[in-house]
């Protein structure tokens, strides 16, 4: 009889328990090597055996040592439901199960007397997401005709970069009675509307980068997809830098300043121009936080690429030295766009946040003409890193707010002067084109996604809580490790080709929902082809309320 | 659907042309409404061709505060022409009580005033006008400009002709250019303003067809200027984006074609003049057009001109002899008023191209 200790950490109290079927169980030991969170071991096991030999009942008993998988119960090493251990079983002897009366939350916190951090996404999962609220309802018909998805050309491209009121334009008339474009204007670039989020190198193994970064390359040069890519905040490969690949790239600097310095160092070297700048100000995962990138990730090539210590990097909330918007605006942005001669635009994003459309106003108004594009990041978007509490409790949905934004922009006659850019959560069914598609008829001129190109190379993370431990430097999938036998879980290509697809598809899936509005050209604002059964959305997004 | 049409003649017509254009065509529109602009004015306003001409349906009441307020403004009242109406039983026309057309001398400071400051003036009394009206349902105030008379109504054109004696032809009410369409509008409120052609100082612009980018045309028109108000039809948004192009940025006609219909990107960056074209579409992407139709336009030194959407979704016909050219959805209207013309040189515009029609008539065919 063992006594019971009621303090003792066991399966129960955890978010996943392991089903595992002994009789099934050849011993192969595949699920013990793949786990890289050491949630479950082998042991042995004592067990009692009753027989009876003879003729008549004459029980004796057996007592045997037998060599089984179990679970780890520890707080560093507990399951997190990747289902690798499933992945490879030869005999579906084994599987994580969630487990609905985990304790978890409330463990950590007694034990550790820290906050509990983790990756990923928000795990807070109730209501239906608005963005499914919405449908295309406005369907062109018999006068009005729709287009052909697969026959008609479409111009499938959004704005990076300020853009002047035509009253504005440095135009003057020729000779022949044409214009003649004599002047300054901000760069603009023209670009695909779904970006891939700011990722950095650290958060992200070296082959996820890579896959991302050959997937971009890939969709450019072959497919004619001008798609683009944020850097994220942790610098860029050099070799990279003096390429004629950078301008494939938009480079991200943050509160941590990371990787510039080797960018600075860079740029006489440069052969093309980086695609944009965004200043990071804020992540929409975890709003108000710096950056998190955890000692267990700063692996060798991370140190040098960001000439840091083998130690936590917390980016700081917010930028040093920037009190006021029309401060950042001065500084900021003036010196990131005379680094490149104003040659490149220069963008902010931020979290969304109640206070957003203050923000827009300000740098809409501002009289440089030098910011060239709002990131907006709602609180479903995913982090490599983050405070719990952050993640499930800080954020500001995106949808209201990006229309809020727009709307702003619409009261002062300045729609598209800076484009919007949305994220957040953005394709979380899997379904990017009509997020992307909804977005832009609220107002949106592109999106940017992350976590769903993660998910296109094999994440298994989701919103129940599944994985997100891309914090602990252990993926198991070898995106988000610096860990290089993790890391070669991963293969580049076929990540890269993962990618390239699903953006080919979402590509014929944004002409399907262009055509029967009847537009060949992003319906950007036409929030007139949505409609809700849903009378608060209806209200508060002003949208056509249909039953 | 609607059908548009126009007629532009070296010599004087009476709008029983317009009707004749119109009517052949009565099975491809609804017989709803008819409406059209007429524009370089003869018969009895042909003396007063440099004097503002309101146009206006009205009751007695409206009549009378829109008189008090011209005559408050300084205004003063050179010529009248009411029209002779026929109220038979059984006309298809929902008529108003009065259908005015006064020539006004401008106010006495006005009148030695740059031509521009008059243009702005006029306009400003036409809102005041339209907003006085508008209150208690008193009238419709549909312009307010030299050389230029507005007729607009709910019915059958044939009866509305019939109405207002249109049919028979006569030298006192006529003109070089008219612009016609046939058809209430259906895909929104029945309202007399909802009716094209509409005109805003000077700029006269018909369509047929749909504009699917009207919601974001509307939102960012609205903050344009303070003449483009209404938006009672999807097809306002194609005058007030021309008077934009054209007398507020003071671009070239031809760049209106680029800013409704952008070329793509890819045919655009290999143009030598791809930096101008590119920043227009920047810049003014919330005026592109979207969606079948075909635009007449008439601008203020009565040129006519035609274009159609990016894919040529909605037909348009041009025909032309000696003495008059003439726009049609349908080749058919075209028949009715030039039956002896050379078919061989009717045009088709194609979606890239902007046909414009000079004061002698020459055409001009442009690609953009």
């Amino acid at each position: 009889m063992e006594t019971v200790k009621v303090q003792d950490l066991t399966a129960n109290d955890l978010p996943w328990k392991i089903r595992y079927d002994a009789s099934r169980c050849t011993l192969c030991g595949s699920c013990v090597a793949t786990c890289s969170f050491r949630a479950i071991e082998a042991k042995v096991e004592r067990r009692r055996m009753v027989f009876s030999e003879g003729d008549f009942p004459d029980p004796q008993q057996r007592f045997s040592a037998v060599p089984v998988i179990r679970q780890v119960s520890t707080l560093v090493s507990h399951c997190r439901g990747c289902g690798g251990c499933e992945k490879v079983c030869p005999n579906d002897a084994i599987g994580p199960i969630r487990n609905i009366d985990n304790r978890l939350p409330i463990v950590t916190r007694c034990l550790s007397g820290d906050s509990i951090k983790r990756g990923g996404r928000k795990n807070l999962e109730s209501t239906v997401r608005t963005l499914d609220k919405m449908r295309v309802g406005r369907i062109s018909q018999m006068t009005d005709p729709s287009l052909d998805a697969q026959r008609h050309t479409f111009d499938l491209l959004a704005p990076f970069g300020r853009i002047l009121p035509a009253g504005k334009l440095p135009f003057h008339l020729g000779a022949n009675g044409e214009l003649v474009n004599d002047g300054q204007a901000p760069p603009v670039r023209w670009i695909y509307p779904v970006v891939i989020g700011d990722m950095s190198i650290g958060a992200l193994s070296w082959r996820m980068w890579e896959a991302v970064a050959m997937a971009v390359a890939y969709l450019n040069e072959e497919c004619g997809m001008p798609v683009r890519m944020c850097s994220g905040e942790g610098g860029v490969p050099v070799r990279l830098l003096k390429s004629k690949y950078l301008k494939y790239m938009i480079l991200q600097i943050a509160s941590g300043h990371f990787g510039w310095n080797r960018i600075a160092n860079t740029l006489p070297h440069m052969v093309e121009d980086p695609c944009g700048i965004i200043i990071k100000i804020g992540q929409g995962a975890k709003p108000g936080d710096g950056g998190l990138l955890m000692a267990q990730k700063v692996a060798d090539h991370i140190m040098a690429i960001r000439g840091v210590p083998k130690a936590d990097l917390l980016s700081p909330p917010n930028h040093q030295g920037l009190y006021s918007i029309e401060e950042s605006v001065q500084k900021m942005f003036l010196s990131m766009n005379a680094a490149f001669k104003f040659r490149v635009p220069v963008a902010i994003k931020v979290a969304a946040s109640s206070t957003s459309v203050s923000v827009f106003n300000n740098l809409v108004r501002d009289p440089y003409n030098i910011v060239g594009g709002f990131f907006l990041d709602g609180v479903d978007g995913g982090t490599g890193a983050a405070h719990e509490v952050s993640l499930d409790h800080t954020g500001h949905p995106i949808v209201s707010k990006l229309r809020d934004c727009y709307l702003a922009a619409v009261t002062q006659g300045r729609q598209e002067q800076i484009p919007l850019w949305a994220a957040g959560g953005l394709g979380r069914t899997g379904d990017l084109a009509a997020d992307a598609f909804k977005m832009m008829c609220l107002g949106a001129n592109g999106v940017f996604a992350g976590k769903l190109i993660l998910q296109m190379a094999g994440c298994i993370g989701n919103e129940m809580g599944r994985c997100n431990a891309c914090n602990t430097g252990l993926c198991p999938v070898g995106i988000t490790t610096q860990n290089p036998t993790l890391v070669r879980r991963l293969d580049p290509e076929k990540a890269a080709q993962n990618i390239v697809n699903y953006y080919l598809a979402m590509d014929q899936e944004l002409k399907k929902l262009m055509a029967p509005i009847g537009n060949s050209s992003l319906p950007i604002g036409r929030s007139d082809a949505l409609i809700t059964t849903d009378r608060a959305v209806a209200e508060r997004l002003k949208i056509q309320y249909v039953c | 659907m609607c059908r548009i049409g126009a007629i532009k003649s070296r010599n004087y017509v009476h709008p029983s042309l317009a009707l004749l254009l119109m009517q052949s065509q009565q099975k491809g529109h609804d017989n709803s409404g008819f409406a059209m602009v007429m524009q370089d004015l003869g018969g009895l306003f042909e003396g007063y061709k440099h004097l503002p001409t309101l146009s206006m349906a009205c009751t007695d009441e409206g009549l009378k505060l829109a008189e008090d307020i011209l005559h408050a403004a300084g205004f003063n009242r050179v010529l009248q022409w009411v029209p002779e109406t026929n109220n038979l039983p059984g006309l298809d026309i929902i008529a108003m009580p009065n259908y005015v057309f006064e020539t006004f001398q401008y106010p006495k400071n006005y009148r030695s005033a740059p031509q521009k400051e008059k243009e702005d003036l006029l306009l400003e009394m036409r809102l005041q006008l339209r907003e006085a009206l508008e209150e208690d349902d008193l009238g419709f105030v549909y312009s307010f400009w030299p050389d230029v008379i507005t007729l607009k109504e709910i019915g059958d054109p044939k009866d509305i002709g019939t109405y207002f004696n249109l049919w028979e032809p006569d030298n006192k009410f006529t003109a070089k250019v008219i612009t016609a369409q046939c058809r209430q509008n259906t895909n929104y409120d029945i309202v007399r303003y909802a009716a094209h052609p509409f005109f805003l100082q000077g700029y006269t612009a018909l369509a047929n067809g749909e504009n699917t980018f009207y919601q974001k045309n509307k939102e960012f028109q609205a903050k344009l200027h303070h003449g483009y108000i209404g938006f009672e039809s999807d097809s306002q948004c194609f005058l007030y984006t021309m008077h934009y192009v054209h007398r507020v940025l003071g671009w070239p006609l031809n760049y209106y074609k680029h800013v409704i219909t952008p070329l793509p990107f890819e045919e655009l960056s290999s143009r030598p003049d791809s930096d101008v074209l590119l920043a227009i579409r920047q810049s003014l992407a919330h005026l592109e057009i979207n969606g079948p139709n075909t635009i007449i336009g008439v601008m203020p030194d009565s040129t006519l001109f035609t274009c159609c959407d990016a894919k040529k979704l909605r037909p348009i016909v041009i025909g032309r002899s000696e003495e008059m050219v003439v726009f049609s959805s349908e080749v058919c209207g075209i028949n009715e008023l030039l039956p002896d013309r050379n078919w061989e040189d009717d045009i088709y515009p194609h979606e890239r191209e902007m046909i414009t029609i000079d004061a002698d008539l020459e055409v001009q065919r442009w690609r953009q």
